[in-house]
């Protein structure tokens, strides 16, 4: 049971690590609080089972083609949506609620509600440890770490993430040095959404696809970003493994824990907001006048 | 006779000068007669399910539009209010004459204990923290379900009234005394601290404002409005389910109250008296039913590329103007202010603004 415990939670917290530091990102970059990020994440999923399983294209080209199929929309719902009342927080919140009801629904419409399974992208499974784990979340971990790097690569190595580290830093003066803020938002939202997408394509395999598979991992992605500091990418990945083995320690351990698995992870996020109100590694700046 | 001429004048002089306030007496007077003229159950049902949910969504305009704590978590107040009242009037046999105040007044304990909790924080913390708490409470409900009747809920709940035409004016009176009781609160004393706290937290505690105090007592009042309308609802439904504490609820709120325009108490009333008719309305069509839930969030969209401030205060700014010296609100088609006779310059001309520019 240890061991078991030990995987899921590291493969858990992957994912949420990889949905957690897209949140973060846009929210730090462009200030807002993306309702429908895991949406994306569910129409990345759909995409994905359409490519594979209607088209039969291969599994690295279906997943490449959503990947970049889902970010592309993601800059178009940016651009015709949430950039026109992007001054007013109220209607870019409730924006992206409407967003998110609107890819659910057309999902519902289009695929039904029951749940789809996609088959395996790896079979077979690796013992490790004296417990099996298959291939497929073996995957999982490995892209997720990949992605990882990748953003981390993207955010401190780059121009690109030099200019959306210093718009997340202080948007007006950004703006005054020459950065082109609107256009660093677009790219923000393109990197975060994409992290969200590849998240959906190497979960579908494992997890069920259906319309409400958002709602589930978005409150545990906002658990996690407010545990661990909004806009904070640092305390995003710690805040994804704690709630990761939280999850999994509960589920495992616990009578009954399959339905409390969310109330005690929330519950964490709340006591660590109780002694710490900007959560693990956020900053606690004056609230701006 | 004198009365009636005093009540005359009264109205002719403050409500007919506005056409909001003209529209408002409308209303009251359309929600107030409608039995009488139409009595369909079908009709009656939706309106009835409108009232709650108006209370509902004016509880959460004053606490998130006046005071700025953006509740995410909202549906926990309501699902208090719902599972108190139908367990208490279930397993004692009270009659839901009182146990609806009962789940109001638990609705309240649970308003201070988010409150207290949520004192430090603000901003969008407060948002996506206030979220996590009612799907505490669904988690716990689900762990015990011989107690809450787990997925399917509490049923079997007694009604308020036997009839339709009952039912509907339990649901209007509360839901108009309620919604007048939070709209005199925000415009009194009270409300202007709420507004202080709003614009700027530090600034009110500096003028001597106990806003701990006042957000903790802001979000007990919110909270057993809610809870009253939870309680209305599950004694309504006659089941008191999990559905009440939904995360789609929560939002549900969020964007009533959004989308009728935040910090008026009539917005978000508006807005759920024109929302929830029309998604009803969209539903009953064969083909149309499952697209409901998108047509309403195209609908929503919509309307924000347009107003991005929200339904109300839009027409409020096309129907009357604000008299530039004394702030009184006007109708749009008065030249002069009806109070102070300052001129109103609704339209001003291209050669007037260039005047202004030198």
């Amino acid at each position: 049971m240890f061991q078991d415990i030990l995987v899921t939670g590291l493969v858990n917290g992957g994912v949420y690590a990889l949905l957690a530091i897209g949140f973060s990102l846009i929210f730090g970059v462009a200030r807002i609080v993306n309702i429908a990020h895991t949406a994306f994440y569910m129409l990345a999923a759909y995409c994905f089972y359409m490519l594979l399983v209607k088209t039969g294209l291969g599994f690295l080209l279906a997943g490449l083609i959503s990947v970049g199929a889902v970010t592309l929309l993601s800059v178009i719902c940016y651009r015709l949506v949430i950039e026109p009342v992007r001054e007013h927080e109220a209607a870019v919140l409730i924006a992206t609620i409407a967003l998110a009801l609107i890819f659910q629904e057309l999902m519902l419409y289009t695929f039904g509600g029951h749940f789809l399974g996609i088959p395996s992208t790896l079979e077979g499974a690796v013992r490790f440890l004296g417990v099996s784990i298959p291939y497929q979340r073996l995957l999982i971990l490995v892209v997720a770490g990949a992605m990882l790097v990748l953003v981390w690569f993207v955010l401190y190595r780059t121009r690109l993430g030099l200019a959306i580290r210093a718009t997340a830093n202080d948007l007006e003066v950004a703006n005054l040095m020459g950065m082109n803020v609107h256009r660093v938002a677009m790219a923000t939202v393109a990197i975060s959404v994409s992290l969200a997408a590849v998240a959906g394509v190497v979960v579908a395999p494992v997890f069920v696809v259906d319309p409400f598979m958002w709602l589930a991992p978005l409150v545990t992605m906002l658990a996690i970003v407010v545990l661990g500091g909004l806009g904070s990418l640092k305390g995003s990945l710690i805040g994804a493994l704690i709630i990761g083995y939280v999850e999994a320690i509960t589920v495992f351990a616990v009578p009954a824990g399959a339905y409390l698995k969310g109330a005690v992870a929330l519950l964490i996020m709340v006591i660590v907001l109780l002694a710490r109100p900007e959560g693990l590694f956020g900053i606690a700046f004056e609230e701006e006048r | 006779m004198y009365w009636l001429r005093r009540a005359w004048a009264e109205l002719r002089n403050e409500v007919f000068v506005l056409p909001s306030r003209t529209l408002v007496l409308l209303w009251v007077a359309a929600l107030v007669m409608l039995p009488f003229v139409y009595d369909d159950a079908y009709v009656l049902r939706i309106l009835t399910m409108t009232c709650i949910f108006a209370i509902f969504a004016a509880s959460w305009d004053l606490l998130a539009g006046y005071t700025g704590q953006v509740n995410f978590g909202h549906a926990l107040f309501f699902g208090a209010g719902a599972y108190t009242s139908g367990l208490l009037s279930l397993k004692l046999g009270l009659s839901p004459w009182l146990t609806v105040w009962a789940g109001a007044a638990v609705a309240l304990l649970f308003g201070f204990l988010v409150g207290y909790l949520c004192l430090r924080l603000r901003g969008s913390y407060l948002s996506l923290a206030t979220l996590a708490f009612p799907l505490i409470a669904l988690g716990l409900l689900f762990a015990f379900p011989d107690f809450s009747g787990g997925e399917l809920g509490i049923s079997g709940l007694r009604r308020l009234a036997l009839t339709p035409t009952g039912n509907y004016y339990v649901a209007a009176i509360s839901m108009l005394a309620i919604v007048f009781a939070l709209w005199l609160l925000a415009d009194s004393k009270f409300g202007i601290v709420l507004h202080a706290i709003r614009d700027d937290e530090v600034a009110a505690r500096a003028s001597g404002i106990n806003t701990p105090r006042y957000k903790m007592a802001v979000f007990a009042i919110a909270a057993a409005a809610a809870g009253f309308a939870g309680a209305l609802l599950a004694h309504y439904l006659r089941v008191a389910g999990p559905s009440t504490l939904e995360v789609a609820l929560s939002f549900q709120v969020v964007i009533w109250g959004i989308f009728g325009g935040v910090a008026t108490v009539y917005g978000p009333v508006a807005a759920v008296f024109l929302l929830y008719p029309l998604t009803e309305w969209l539903g009953s069509f064969p083909g149309v039913g499952e697209l409901r839930l998108l047509i309403f969030a195209v609908i929503v969209l919509l309307v924000l590329l347009f107003m991005p401030r929200g339904l109300t205060p839009w027409v409020r700014d096309k129907i009357e103007t604000q008299c530039p010296r004394c702030k009184q609100r006007n109708g749009a088609w008065k030249k002069i202010c009806r109070l102070c006779g300052a001129a109103l310059q609704t339209q001003v001309s291209r050669a007037q603004r260039l005047v202004g520019h030198q």
